[in-house]
């Protein structure tokens, strides 16, 4: 199963073996990952699943897709970097991803 | 002190339909919530999105299930009580206190929490000293436009309130919109007024910039924004706006002694109640094993908490199960006349 680290605001690293087929928002929430909310369950119609991608990594994953942005808008401190990470569907080639959380969600 | 059978908190489809349900019964019921209008997250967050999991209802958007559930319960005459958010929670003898913002009380033997994942405020500014000027020099909503009348207003968000109050502010006031991006997310048109107020030097438009500090003693001076590529500008500002839309805290509901687990709420599948006898939990904030987060699983919550209301709001009369098909009673309470 492909791993995905989580780091969170205050350092603290969590690296997960998580199911293709779910999310990153899904694998953290299963795993009980703290800083990600994800209020709305994964409809893409809140931003409190907002994480940070780093530039290597960034430009590997599918393309935001209409109406990301917008919500991005809403998140706490976006970046350039920033993703909704229920947008992020877990697969092979997302095998060593890593996000950073912000520092919080709400 | 308002006296009411069951008071329900949020007025999402959840809480439109456990009102619904409590009135078919025979109960008496008043709604609170913190937004402006009724609807909830159908409302606030996806109106024009199209929902395709309601029974019987192939297709409709978040405000059509919204007017839908407000057209069911015409009959009934239920009051709302909008703008208001519930602070605080009380056990007095058999019933509880309930005392909102706004400073509203009612007495009540059933509070049913139908709050979603609590109540809508605005996002704010990130850096700490923003707080030090808000509601002086620094708002996240307008109640009267004229203080801003010939002073120099920054405001920041791409979407519709954004770009509305720039349109509208910069005939009197010299207006900086400030963006994260290039897009907007406002109405196509409304953009383009914005654009053209841009051509001619009525607004100043700053995109991939956003917010770093802000600088004032007692009063507001000068903001820092800061570029993608972390080039930062100073811009002189008397006052600060910010439209980054709504996010949803959990609030007050926090401080009622209730069994919180990640923001949701723990009860029971028979009466949907929580660990305290007569606050029910309904809809998205409830959890318990299984818990769907659908709409189609509020109203069933909801309708069973309407029943468990019925004991404690009567404690004296036995609460019979009726079809709306066939009851007169409830006929008479829908107004229907045979």
């Amino acid at each position: 199963m492909p791993k995905i680290t989580y780091i969170e605001h205050n350092g603290k690293s969590h690296t997960i073996e998580i199911a293709n087929g779910l999310s990153v928002m899904e694998g953290a929430v299963q795993n009980n990952i703290p800083g990600i909310d994800a209020d709305c369950g994964g409809s893409m119609a809140c931003a409190t699943c907002h994480v940070y991608v780093k530039e290597e990594w960034f430009n590997k994953l599918p393309k935001k897709e209409e109406g990301e942005d917008d919500m991005l808008d809403m998140a706490f401190e976006p970046k350039t970097n920033s993703r909704l990470s229920c947008q992020l569907m877990v697969s092979d080639q997302l095998d060593g991803l890593v996000v950073n959380l912000p520092e919080k969600q709400v | 002190m308002i006296k009411t059978d069951a008071l329900i908190i949020g007025a999402g489809p959840t809480g439109l339909f456990t009102a619904h349900q409590l009135k078919l019964i025979g109960l008496n019921c008043e709604i609170v919530d913190n937004l402006d209008k009724i609807g909830g997250q159908c409302i606030e967050l996806y109106p024009d999105k199209p929902i395709y999991d309601i029974p019987a209802i192939p297709e409709c958007t978040g405000e059509e299930l919204t007017n839908n559930l407000i057209k069911q319960l015409k009959p009934f005459n239920i009051k709302f009580h909008l703008s208001e958010r519930v602070e605080e929670v009380k056990k007095n003898n058999e019933n509880w206190e309930v005392k909102t913002n706004k400073g509203t009380e009612f007495s009540t033997p059933n509070i049913i929490i139908a709050g979603g994942v609590g109540s809508f405020e605005p996002r704010k500014f990130s850096p700490k000293e923003c707080e030090k000027f808000e509601n002086k020099s620094i708002f996240y909503s307008i109640k009267d436009k004229t203080v801003f009348k010939g002073k120099t207003v920054s405001i920041f968000g791409g979407g519709d309130s954004a770009l509305d109050w720039a349109i509208e502010l910069s005939k009197d006031s010299k207006v900086n919109l400030i963006h994260r991006r290039d897009e907007f997310r406002g109405a196509q048109s409304t953009v383009d007024q914005m654009n053209e107020l841009v051509k001619s030097n009525k607004i100043n438009l700053f995109t991939k910039y956003q917010l770093k500090s802000v600088n004032g003693k007692d009063n507001l001076a000068s903001i820092d924004i800061e570029h993608d590529n972390k080039e930062v500008k100073n811009l002189k500002s008397d006052y600060v706006l910010g439209f980054f839309g709504l996010i949803m805290q959990l609030g007050p509901i926090a401080n009622w002694g209730l069994n919180i687990d990640k923001k949701t709420i723990n009860v029971d599948t028979e009466k949907f109640e929580t660990n305290q006898k007569g606050i029910y939990a309904v809809g998205d904030i409830c959890t318990y094993p299984g818990k769907l987060k659908l709409i189609l699983s509020g109203f069933h919550e909801g309708a069973l908490a309407a029943r468990a209301c019925f004991k404690l709001a009567r404690p004296n009369e036995k609460y019979r199960f009726e079809f709306t098909t066939s009851s007169k009673s409830i006929k008479d309470r829908l107004g229907i006349k045979e």
